[in-house]
């Protein structure tokens, strides 16, 4: 069983995103994203300062299974990545909500209220 | 629906995500398939192998149909219970199953691929006509591969007296029965193991046993990467019907002594030794950070071009190693294109991790 945060926003494709304080938007992948491609072993970043259009392919991810894209929930500037992640992927495993990949500023704030809420994640999920 | 083996449901309750594998549902992993690898590699586990092909060849010719037939020669196989890694070639000298074969006070016991299991039997049964040779195809039977530093100690705990002897005392690449039950001191993991094939009525409560006993079910991603560190080559990748075993550095399964021997697949292998030989697997290990996998390309500057025939992420050695089919003059450096990009990658020879030790 997966879980989904209520606070979080998240894409079809599988990223969360989280609206911060300052406007700035930090993304990762889901709980079922990372039950789904098993033990991570490998997270690619996107560039910082690189600008990214909402549904684009932001890095890849692999699991000992799989390499897998993950894509920008919206579309925006990325601000900050998460190198310390890279070191040590398997953290998206254990912890997929603390994990975080990148951080966005974004074109359009509101466009993250495109994004599906938990419920109808879980929704997309199931169906 | 795909085939199931009778430990379907206990694969379910024991958590399993399950996956299709050459049309059979089978454990893929039973939560972190990492964790399960290093528990094989430093402790025990058991896998169902129960969609392996257990084929029996008895009758008065089993002997020289299967000198035909295997590319190894069982006339070495003197004693009952003695076995040996072996190969059915096409007549071009192609792969088209690797496998074991036992002697047995029968006949013989081969144990092959799930992919092939109706094709072998055609191939066999199609070969039979100048043979008193009898082929059956045991499905009747389950089979356990129980693995690890700890495995014989482990199991023997589990089984009764006479069996735990039997274990303890099989020589590599040797089987015993007791009863309906025969255990064999095989693997494909780079431990020690054993295995066992037992008539499929018994095999869920054993495998009840075992996990009762505290022996960690392990699914089949780990038992990839765990053969991977081994160097051992997996049909369908690493070799197949348009490639010889002297490209998928199976170099010891073609017996080409004595040399009166014929079997299918010689002229070609011949005719290939005296051409000379082009290509061969090697082991590659990734520096950098990255997954090699299967059919990424290989260069090797001033040589020419190969290609990734199985890769992974090793969680013994914490790198990204592959299996590869390069040119013959290959030396010890190359790249692979992931994603676009040309990684650096060392050539190593293809056995990366034997008995819990890094061996590159």
């Amino acid at each position: 069983m997966s879980t989904t945060p209520a606070d979080l926003r998240y894409a079809s494709t599988h990223e969360w995103a989280r609206l911060e304080a300052d406007g700035i938007i930090t993304v990762g992948i889901t709980d079922h994203a990372q039950q789904a491609l098993g033990d991570i072993v490998y997270l690619e970043l996107p560039q910082p300062n690189s600008q990214l259009s909402a549904g684009q392919i932001a890095g890849v991810v692999e699991s000992v299974k799989a390499a897998s894209d993950y894509h920008a929930p919206v579309s925006g500037k990325v601000t900050e990545v998460n190198e310390g992640l890279t070191d040590a992927p398997e953290g998206i495993n254990s912890h997929p909500y603390q994990s975080w990949f990148y951080r966005l500023q974004p074109d359009n704030p509101a466009e993250l209220e495109q994004l599906l809420d938990a419920d109808a994640y879980n929704a997309s999920c199931s169906a | 629906m795909g085939l199931r083996t009778p430990m379907y449901d206990m694969h379910l309750a024991l958590g399993a995500k399950m996956i299709d594998f050459s049309g059979w549902e089978l454990p893929l992993h039973y939560g972190s398939q990492v964790d399960e690898h290093h528990h094989v590699r430093n402790e025990c586990g058991v896998f169902d192998v129960s969609h392996m092909c257990i084929t029996d060849v008895s009758g008065t010719d089993a002997e020289p149909f299967l000198r035909l037939m295997l590319s190894n020669d069982v006339a070495r196989l003197t004693a009952s219970g003695a076995g040996h890694y072996s190969a059915m070639l096409n007549e071009q000298g192609g792969v088209i199953d690797d496998l074991i074969v036992f002697r047995t006070a029968e006949g013989f016991r081969l144990i092959t691929n799930a992919l092939t299991c109706q094709k072998i039997q055609g191939w066999l049964k199609q070969h039979t006509q100048n043979f008193s040779v009898s082929i059956q195809l045991r499905d009747d039977l389950a089979h356990f591969a129980i693995q690890g530093p700890e495995s014989i100690e482990r199991l023997s705990e589990v089984l009764n007296s006479s069996r735990a002897h039997i274990i303890q005392n099989l020589a590599a690449y040797h089987g015993s029965f007791d009863g309906d039950w025969f255990l064999t001191r095989t693997g494909y993991t780079g431990e020690e193991g054993i295995e066992i094939m037992l008539p499929a009525d018994q095999a869920v409560d054993f495998f009840n046993e075992l996990i009762g006993y505290g022996i960690t079910p392990i699914g089949l991603g780990a038992r990839d990467t765990l053969r991977l560190e081994a160097g051992f080559t997996l049909l369908g990748n690493d070799m197949d019907e348009n490639h010889s075993p002297y490209t998928a550095n199976m170099h010891h399964v073609v017996a080409l002594e004595p040399k009166e021997r014929d079997f299918i697949g010689r002229n070609a292998l011949e005719t290939q030794l005296s051409n000379g030989i082009q290509e061969k697997l090697v082991g590659l290990v990734l520096e950098e950070r990255g997954v090699l996998r299967a059919g990424q390309p290989v260069r090797i500057e001033g040589v020419g071009q190969g290609t990734i025939t199985s890769g992974s992420f090793s969680p013994t050695i914490g790198k990204a190693i592959a299996l590869a089919r390069v040119p013959i003059q290959t030396g010890e450096r190359g790249e692979v294109e992931i994603r676009q990009k040309w990684y650096p990658v060392r050539v190593v020879s293809p056995r990366f991790v034997r008995h819990g030790k890094i061996l590159i």
